[in-house]
């Protein structure tokens, strides 16, 4: 056997010890890749929170682009995010439904009042079926649909300022959403 | 004559912790009707083979995660309501849940070197092995003519005999 051969053994190990150090640091590995990016966002028929009588359908966020937010009164990651959805509330002219996802609506309804509504309109989602339909497992969770009704993003887990920096603010200019000056200057940690 | 209590004991203590381990060991139970044992079975077989998304490593059946109770209502809504086929039923989790819930992936753009990495492992092993021998054969292939008269020269005539 030649000399370099002898090195066989430790190339190998290398390369398993990079594939290792690769896979394990992907990251974000019970992050599922949602299986409704770049496609249509399902058909619902789903009440509203605030005047149960009036019902909302998939035809009703199509023409602008819209945030679809998955939340829950019993959710904690829900309401740590909150403050960053108001302020994206505040600042730009993006539409914003919430799913109140497998919660009681009178505990919502007071979460809303005491911290502050975010969304245009709520969608009562207490049997979770509406969840399903948009393969959520888990709140919060928020979906971005251009103006056709499809989904361009998934995040599963909070908003937060990096999170807005990183990946909804460029896909928020792509979309051509407004955003108001003092937004733009501002700097996210 | 007086029996000792004790082997008596240890019976029914074997068979309490068997029971509990049964019951560890078994799926979650929900209480759903079904039409026929028939679509009972197609029920358990399907709840079986998907995962639970939120668990990563578990089945529909094993995990009483709120998402994976919902998934099994969905199944059983889809069998017993819709009356949908059991390919129909996998179409519709993975059109929502994505390739994660089969815990059998497909073989497509994102999945085919899973498949195939065991069959290149396996031809790199025949390849290593094929070479080793190989190599063993050369090492053990006698000296030739000339080398014969060289050894010859340098042990200056005296031959082992044992050669």
């Amino acid at each position: 056997m030649s000399r370099a051969s002898l090195f066989i053994p430790l190339g190998v190990f290398v390369l398993i010890m990079g594939l290792g150090y690769i896979g394990f640091d992907l990251g974000a590995r019970n992050e599922l890749p949602s299986a409704l990016i770049n496609k249509p966002f399902p058909e619902f028929n789903a009440r509203l929170l605030e005047n149960p009588e009036q019902t909302m359908t998939r035809a009703d966020l199509l023409g602008r682009p819209a945030m679809v937010n998955v939340w829950a009164t019993w959710c904690p990651t829900c309401l740590s995010e909150h403050e960053e959805l108001m302020r994206i509330a505040q600042t730009t002219d993006i539409v914003i439904v919430g799913v109140n996802y497998k919660d009681r609506p009178t505990k919502a309804l007071q979460w809303l009042a005491q911290y502050g509504n975010p969304y245009d309109v709520v969608l009562d989602d207490r049997d979770g079926l509406l969840g399903i339909e948009m393969g959520v497992y888990g709140a919060p969770e928020t979906f971005l649909l251009n103006a056709a009704g499809e989904v361009v993003y998934k995040r599963v887990g909070d908003i937060n300022p990096r999170i807005w920096r990183d990946e909804l603010e460029p896909r928020f200019r792509q979309l051509g959403v407004t955003l108001s000056a003092n937004l733009e200057t501002r700097n996210p940690q | 004559m007086i029996k000792n209590p004790l082997p008596r004991l240890c019976v029914w203590l074997l068979l309490g912790l068997l029971q509990a381990s049964v019951a560890l060991g078994a799926s979650q139970i929900d209480t759903f009707q079904f039409a026929d044992d028939v679509e009972k079975r197609r029920y358990r077989a399907l709840i079986e083979e998907f995962r639970c998304p939120k668990c990563l490593n578990t089945n529909l059946a094993g995990s009483d995660a709120p998402i994976a109770q919902d998934l099994r209502k969905t199944v059983h809504r889809l069998l017993a309501v819709e009356g949908m086929s059991d390919q129909e039923v996998r179409d519709y989790l993975q059109a929502r849940y994505g390739d994660f819930v089969l815990y059998d992936p497909p073989f497509n753009a994102r999945t085919w070197y899973i498949w195939l990495v065991p069959v290149g492992l396996g031809l790199l092993a025949f390849f290593v092995l094929y070479r080793l021998q190989r190599s063993a054969r050369v090492e053990h292939r006698g000296l030739d003519a000339e080398q014969q008269r060289r050894l010859q020269r340098i042990v200056g005539g005296k031959t082992d005999s044992r050669n």
